[in-house]
């Protein structure tokens, strides 16, 4: 279990079904992009998770910082004016 | 009812061998791809053995001699490249047999369809590491022709006709041909020349008469349940 501090490492997105987005499910180390969609297809799918999968080089991803939390995120604490809770959802909507 | 043990020993034996990887394969996602393959080789020999009898009697109770897997599947794991040199002789093989078995109408029909989108994947599994590994560093590609050479004389039974399996086993065997050569090529390297059996492998498996690791191999796979008969959990 040494050689796979030599792979990069890829995040994986699985879209659970159709219509919905695909969301961050972990990450695995993979020697290239195809490899990584098969590690991804045997350790985040095999109990039938997912009908779609992305994954995408870690190094390619820009996070934000912790510490601009308070700049980037607190601003919007105290707006409850953005939130849609003033309106009336219909039944049939499931995922809003 | 001998169709459906060799298929099934097959199945069996190959996925205990891939069983063995867990806790040393060389990367945890390997470890778990490999598992996944064994597993879903696991389950084709439980409906296949079922077919035959009584699984777990087939399973745990029968002597080396009487599984009638080829000596491909029961040759040990050896290292990495190994592995995947077996793994793709005999995927390559099994899915042109399970293809053939869903087209036709027989008794296995069914399980083959099924089974054949399962055996695509252990195939694509192997082609990938295959094409890595020989065209990868200096010491990949001789590992890895070191265990395409050192498995080539266990293919020629893969297409020895079995009594019961109604496929085009010549056909069969010109297409697996044709897709290892390819496979192999692309990989950059050579296929192995030599013959597919020695004179003293023809039909081995099938008849029973096995390797000798085999034998170490059935007793480590039997040795639970025969020590404490009917346990459960």
């Amino acid at each position: 279990m040494s050689s796979s501090t030599d792979w990069p490492l890829w995040e994986v997105f699985v879209r659970s079904r159709r219509g919905l987005s695909h969301t961050h499910a972990g990450s695995l180390h993979a020697p290239d992009a195809e490899m990584a969609l098969r590690n991804a297809r045997d350790l985040y799918t095999r109990r039938s998770e997912g009908v779609s999968l992305w994954v995408v080089p870690s190094s390619q991803i820009t996070a934000s910082s912790p510490d601009e939390k308070d700049t980037f995120f607190e601003p919007a604490g105290d707006k409850p004016y953005r939130h849609p809770t003033f309106y009336a959802i219909p039944d049939g909507v499931k995922h809003l | 009812m001998t169709a459906a043990l060799a298929l099934g020993d097959d199945a069996l034996v190959l996925s205990h061998r891939l069983g063995e990887w867990a806790g040393h394969a060389p990367v945890l996602e390997e470890e778990v791809a490999l598992a996944n393959i064994a597993l879903d080789l696991l389950g084709q020999a439980r409906i296949l053995l079922s077919l035959a009898g009584d699984e777990d009697e087939l399973a745990y109770l029968r002597e080396e001699r009487a599984f009638r897997n080829v000596q491909l599947v029961e040759q040990p794991n050896g290292d990495f490249a190994h592995t995947i040199a077996r793994q793709l002789y005999f995927s390559v093989h099994q899915h042109g047999l399970y293809e053939q078995l869903a087209a036709g109408n027989g008794e296995f029909a069914g399980l083959a369809a099924k089974a054949v989108k399962e055996v695509a994947y252990h195939r694509d599994h192997a082609e990938q590491w295959t094409l890595r590994l020989g065209d990868g560093t200096a010491e990949s590609h001789a590992r890895m022709q070191h265990g395409v050479d050192a498995l080539w004389r266990y293919t020629g039974e893969l297409f020895q006709p079995v009594e019961g399996v109604d496929v085009d086993w010549q056909a069969l065997h010109s297409r697996w041909l044709d897709s290892l050569t390819t496979v192999l090529e692309r990989a950059t390297l050579t296929v192995p020349t030599g013959p597919q059996t020695g004179a003293w492998t023809a039909g081995a498996g099938r008849q029973g008469i096995h390797t000798e690791p085999f034998g170490r191999m059935v007793a480590e796979m039997q040795h639970l349940h025969r020590s404490h008969p009917g346990a459960s959990w």
